[in-house]
Order: C-alpha cells, then structure tokens, then sequence
C-alpha cells in the first residue's frame, strides 16, 4: 500500500499583524480606563444620589476621605474605626501631616462618604469631631444622576 | 546587473512568546477592570465657630432656617421654612420642588444678585433622617435645573449642632 506523502511540511501561517494592531489598542484602551487612584473608596457604601453635585475638578491639596457606613463606623487611612469618638487621635496624625506640607488645617479638604440609609445625625457627629480638631472645609460626597 | 531585494532573503520573526505575553497583559487589564461612577461634591464650609453665631442671627436678615422632620423608618415627614419673614410647613410628595420654589423667591426678594450669594441657609435635621433626604434637600436648595441648566441658588449651608439629641 502505498501512503501519499504528507504535502504540509510547511507550517501554516496567517499574517497576525492585524491581531496584534487589535490586541494592542484594547490593552491601551483598558490601561488608560483603569485608576488605581481611588484606593479610599469603600465600595460597600452606597452614595446618596444627586443631579446637581460638582464633580471635584482640581485636587485639594491635602483630602482625608472618611467613608461612613450605616451603624457609624468610619473606615479612613486603610483602618477601621467603630465608632466616631475614636477618631481623635487618627484625625489629629492627618493634621501634622498636612502641617509638614504647609497646608493649614482649615484648606484641609475633608470628604465625607457616607451611605445613603446613613442617619444624618452621624453624619453630623462625624463633622463635628472633625470640627474640634479644627477642620472646616467639608465635602459630601454623592454619586452623580446622569438621567434627567 | 542584478539587483537583489529583501524579499529573496524572507526573514521570519517567532511572535508565539510575544502574543503570549500580550494575552496576559490584555486578560490582567480586562480582569481588573471596573466601571467607576462619577461622583460629585457639596462644598460645606463650616468653622467651629459659626455655633456662636446664633446670637447675630437676628442682624442677618439673609438666613433661611431649613427643619427636615423625620417620620417612620428614617423617611422624612416634613419641612419647616423660615426665612425670618415667613414660614411654611410642607408635608405633601413635591415638599423638595416648594422648598427650591421658596428658596428661590427668598433670592428673588433679595434684589441684589450679590446679597443673593450672600444668603444662608441653616439646617436643622433630625438625628435618624436617612441621610439620602438629606442630600435631596442640600440639592433643593442649592440649585435648580432650569431648561437643562444648572440654576445655583445657595452657596453657603451649614448645620445646626444638634448631634446631642442622639436616638
């Protein structure tokens, strides 16, 4: 029996050129659209929603991010406080830092991410602590409604 | 004379590695992708010592008392406004567009557009209010969507203290 002789000896080869150019743009396109900025925010809160809010435009010179779920413990600096009054001591090590930059405690811009079942009288809390260590430049954070 | 071109000599890179690593890369930035929102600020500008300020209140004329009265569960039940001049109270579903409504006729009566930036409007919240009616009402007052544009109404808020009257 005679066998016919394998014609493929040579390895097929499509021109990849145009995979490549593709693969390319999408990793560009995913590399420009990811942001490892945002490492402060606790994705379990759920912001308030509103039309009106100001998207932040330029960056503040000092921010401390306070994220404030809905029994009223704090998560800030990558820790967790249980409740508000064991703040004191985090928010006054946020001060001399900014202090070491030359940024006063009133320009600090204090952020204020707390969720939407929150009462608003821990909010306040919250604000108030902060007030005693003398920061007064507040920012509530809210999630941006795009719908008419 | 012969001219000899490149295409005699049919040089072939090996692009297996280079695919390789350019599928992980791609399966990394796709995996680690995530669609963030856009999220917005109200600038609140509050000293410790605007508390003291009760006592001026009377020499401001400019000063709107809001109070967001909570009713079951944390939803809000009513608004009291006052503005020195007159007050109301709204219970009705619309309580948030009659808040912009006065807000804005408050303004209006100012007359002056610059005394109108002036203007202040004091929040004075039930400790359990959900604190998504909060926000709806900062919205009300500072601003309103007129013909799809922004119409800014009050810059400066601020809260009364009354984080003491806790649960």
């Amino acid at each position: 029996m005679r066998f016919r002789k394998d014609n493929q000896t040579e390895i097929m080869e499509g021109d990849l050129t145009p995979m490549i150019d593709v693969t390319f743009l999408l990793i560009a396109f995913f590399m420009v659209l990811i942001n490892f900025t945002e490492v402060d925010r606790a994705e379990e809160i759920l912001l308030p929603k509103s039309r009106l809010a100001i998207p932040p435009t330029v960056r503040p010179d000092y921010q401390i991010i306070l994220n404030l779920d809905v029994n009223g413990v704090v998560k800030f600096g990558g820790q967790q406080f249980d409740a508000i009054d064991l703040l004191d001591s985090a928010l006054e090590r946020e001060k001399s830092a900014a202090q070491i930059e030359n940024v006063q405690p009133r320009d600090i811009s204090v952020i204020i991410r707390s969720h939407q079942d929150t009462p608003t009288g821990l909010v306040q809390q919250l604000i108030n602590k902060c007030q005693q260590v003398g920061l007064e430049n507040f920012s509530l954070r809210v999630k941006e409604r795009i719908n008419q | 004379m012969k001219i000899q071109t490149t295409e005699d000599r049919n040089v072939k890179l090996n692009m297996t590695s280079m695919i390789d690593i350019v599928f992980q890369l791609l399966v990394f930035f796709i995996m680690t992708f995530k669609i963030v929102e856009m999220e917005g600020d109200f600038n609140v500008r509050m000293p410790l010592a605007a508390k003291e300020s009760t006592s001026i209140e009377d020499v401001l004329p400019d000063l709107i008392t809001v109070k967001l009265k909570v009713g079951a569960e944390g939803k809000i039940a009513g608004i009291d406004v006052d503005n020195g001049v007159e007050g109301d109270t709204y219970f009705d579903a619309d309580m948030y567009s009659r808040l912009t409504d006065f807000v804005e006729k408050t303004i209006d009566a100012e007359g002056d557009p610059s005394e109108a930036i002036e203007t202040e409007v004091e929040f004075d919240i039930d400790f359990d209010l959900k604190y998504s009616y909060t926000v709806q009402a900062i919205e009300s007052v500072s601003g309103k969507i007129v013909d799809g544009q922004v119409k800014k109404l009050i810059e400066k808020i601020k809260f009364k203290d009354n984080s003491d009257q806790s649960e």
